[in-house]
């Protein structure tokens, strides 16, 4: 019995994961029924741990970003194919007769239909996972972005951090000392720090630590040191929106019944904020941090022209000013990818964080709990 | 304790007296320092540049070759740029350009958002599960970079900004409003309209807007300051409003060459947009703790 019980774990547990439809759900507990096992045992480890349900919804999501990239695709393609400017011209430079131009366009299929090139465009993009070819460059679009990829994504990253690092205890310490000198004093920087623009802020961080003091680079790629201004400048906001909600959400929470309680029996006041408050208050931060981190792909773009850094962003907007199509629909496909990648794990975090969105997850086997219960 | 309770008292009283709502939102909200500064900035703001033109120190466009790129004086409290136009009078009037680009981009993506949002909150189905997966795809697209490229295949200008800015915040305001539509659905006061015969359109205007409305008033009041921002760095760009308009983003922009030794020159247009997002910062903070008696402090 206990064997039976151990193995149908195992095997069902692997088994379920990749089931796709509800009804074999159903076979399976009548089959559990038949074995006479207990479907309790089981349904803890599964619900309990929600796990598996979990890479259901993991994998759901990675196949629903299929779609989600398609329609991004076709609508910077739609908004790319309405730009003035024909990059037939553009190429061939200012003294190419009509002529050459037409040819040119012919080679480059430019004349085609709209609906022609777009297909042709998804059908390149999707099944051989080729971004096509830069019109200025002559390389391939996906060797120039995985090339000025690291920038990008080491900018993001490292401001990513300094939000975290730095906002969210900056936004704890304010909620907890409500309305105090420091309270105000945070605050009131974190206002400036979200009504700034970030590349005026760039700006001045050059003025002031490149021009004046000269102790880092004004711009460019190097060592460490050229990292510091864009992050600095491109981080500013995203620390002060994350303090500001960081703080907003501690505030709603230390006002509960619960921390009363806590209070009450005598807890520290450590163990108070970091285990009954924070955890509680934790889901509009991580929602900031996502945002965030879109945000922070998004000021790469200003900030990357600011100081002349060779990023996806900047390569982007210079390849719209070129006329440099693929590399346009290039670079928005993959900052979407990213992007939507981010929110899936954004949304996943909430799963460990929130025990009630982890039951939301397991939630598809209730009904199946009420069956047992009826049948009993 | 007693403060709330004669809060609430307060509050009943007041609504005997048939006080709208709206009153009792002015009266928390001028409760509330930061908010009325905000709110009396931002109408400053705007009454300067509508009177831009009359009050001006210097006409913006006026070139005078033999002033260029002053520093700050008394003559000209802002400096001069490199073709000698006073830059605080260009500010002024760059005013009414970044004022309005923010305000009408804005309300049109709010308007349109709130017309598809009220659909398919109302109706769900098909029509909802369409329009949400669109909104997905759109907001899959980092905002400044859709911005960007629809700016460039529109054109610069003033109202091709506008449509190239609002586009991006339609999701945001679909999301939003579809969510609380979502939320006051089941309230009885929506079942006794559908009873006395409410047509859809008339349900949707006369009871839930009204009852979902507060958070998109304070995603306007924040949205416009964003909207600012964003119209500034496009302009930085190259695209949006093109250099010779006085737009603060395409001051900026125009100057970045003489950032090294004329930093009056990014300095204060910079100082303008902050102090203009700022306040509409401030005054959103407040209208979000008005509107919503539960977070008051």
């Amino acid at each position: 019995m206990r064997h039976y019980v151990l193995t149908s774990k195992c095997s069902v547990a692997s088994v379920i994961s990749w089931l796709p439809c509800r009804q074999s759900k159903y076979k399976l507990a009548a089959f559990a029924d038949n074995l006479n096992i207990s479907w309790l045992p089981l349904q803890t480890i599964l619900l309990g741990k929600g796990v598996i349900y979990m890479w259901k919804y993991v994998i759901k999501r990675l196949l629903w970003m299929i779609p989600v990239l398609l329609g991004i695709a076709v609508v910077i393609f739609t908004i790319m194919y309405f730009c003035p400017g024909d990059p037939a011209a553009v190429i061939l430079g200012n003294g190419a007769t009509p002529a050459a131009i037409a040819a040119k366009r012919t080679e480059m299929g430019l004349d085609q239909p709209y609906i022609v090139r777009l297909l042709a465009y998804l059908n390149q993009v999707f099944l051989h996972f080729d971004l096509g070819e830069s019109y200025f460059y002559k390389q391939s679009v996906m060797s120039g972005i995985l090339y000025r990829m690291p920038y990008t994504i080491i900018i993001a990253v490292i401001c990513m951090i300094l939000q975290i690092v730095i906002g969210t205890p900056l936004g704890i310490t304010a909620a907890v000392h409500q309305n105090g000198f420091g309270d105000r004093f945070c605050m009131l920087v974190a206002l400036l720090g979200v009504s700034m623009p970030g590349f005026w802020v760039a700006m001045m961080l050059i003025l002031l630590f490149a021009v004046n003091l000269g102790w880092l680079p004004p711009y460019g790629i190097g060592g460490l040191q050229y990292y510091i201004l864009p992050c600095v400048a491109n981080a500013f906001a995203g620390i002060a929106s994350q303090a500001r909600q960081t703080r907003s959400s501690m505030l709603e929470v230390i006002r509960s019944d619960y921390i009363v309680t806590a209070r009450a029996k005598g807890l520290s006041e450590h163990d108070i904020l970091y285990k009954h408050a924070l955890p509680n208050a934790l889901i509009p931060i991580i929602t900031v941090i996502g945002n965030g981190m879109g945000m922070m792909l998004g000021g790469t773009v200003v900030i990357e022209s600011v100081f002349s850094i060779p990023g996806i962003g900047s390569f982007t907007t210079e390849a719209i000013n070129n006329r440099d199509y693929p590399i346009v629909m290039g670079g928005v496909l993959f900052l979407g990818a990213i992007f939507s990648l981010i929110m899936l794990l954004v949304d996943i975090v909430y799963a460990y964080v929130d025990p009630r969105i982890k039951a939301q997850y397991a939630g598809q086997q209730k009904p199946w709990i009420r069956r047992k219960k009826a049948n009993a | 304790m007693p403060n709330k309770k004669e809060n609430t008292d307060n509050k009943e009283v007041q609504r005997r007296k048939k006080e709208s709502q709206f009153s009792l939102v002015m009266k928390r909200l001028s409760r509330n320092k930061a908010a009325m500064a905000g709110l009396i900035v931002t109408l400053t703001l705007f009454l300067v540049a509508f009177l831009s033109p009359w009050i001006m120190p210097y006409e913006y466009s006026k070139l005078n070759m033999a002033d260029k790129l002053q520093s700050v004086s008394w003559r000209h409290i802002c400096g001069t740029d490199e073709m000698g136009r006073d830059i605080f009078s260009r500010l002024l009037y760059g005013a009414r350009a970044s004022l309005l680009l923010g305000f009408l981009a804005t309300i049109a993506s709010t308007i349109l958002g709130m017309i598809i949002g009220s659909i398919v909150g109302y109706f769900g189905g098909l029509v909802d599960t369409v329009v949400m997966r669109l909104v997905d795809i759109l907001q899959a697209i980092p905002g400044i970079l859709l911005a960007i490229a629809i700016s460039a295949a529109l054109g610069t200008g003033f109202i091709n900004t506008i449509i190239a800015l609002s586009i991006g915040g339609i999701p945001m305001t679909v999301r939003l409003l579809r969510g609380s539509i979502l939320r006051v659905r089941k309230m009885e006061y929506l079942e006794a309209a559908q009873l006395i015969n409410c047509s859809a359109p008339r349900t949707i205007m006369k009871h839930i807007l009204p009852n979902s409305i507060s958070p998109i008033i304070v995603s306007v009041t924040m949205g416009i300051g964003n909207t600012i921002l964003m119209a500034a760095s496009l302009s930085y760009i190259g695209l949006g409003i093109q250099p010779p308009t006085p737009e603060w983003g395409a001051m900026l922009s125009a100057s970045r060459t003489y950032m090294r030794d004329y930093p009056h020159m990014v300095l204060f247009p910079g100082i303008a947009i902050a102090l203009v997002v700022l306040s509409l910062n401030m005054l959103g903070d407040g209208l979000r703790d008005a509107l919503d008696p539960k977070l008051k402090k």
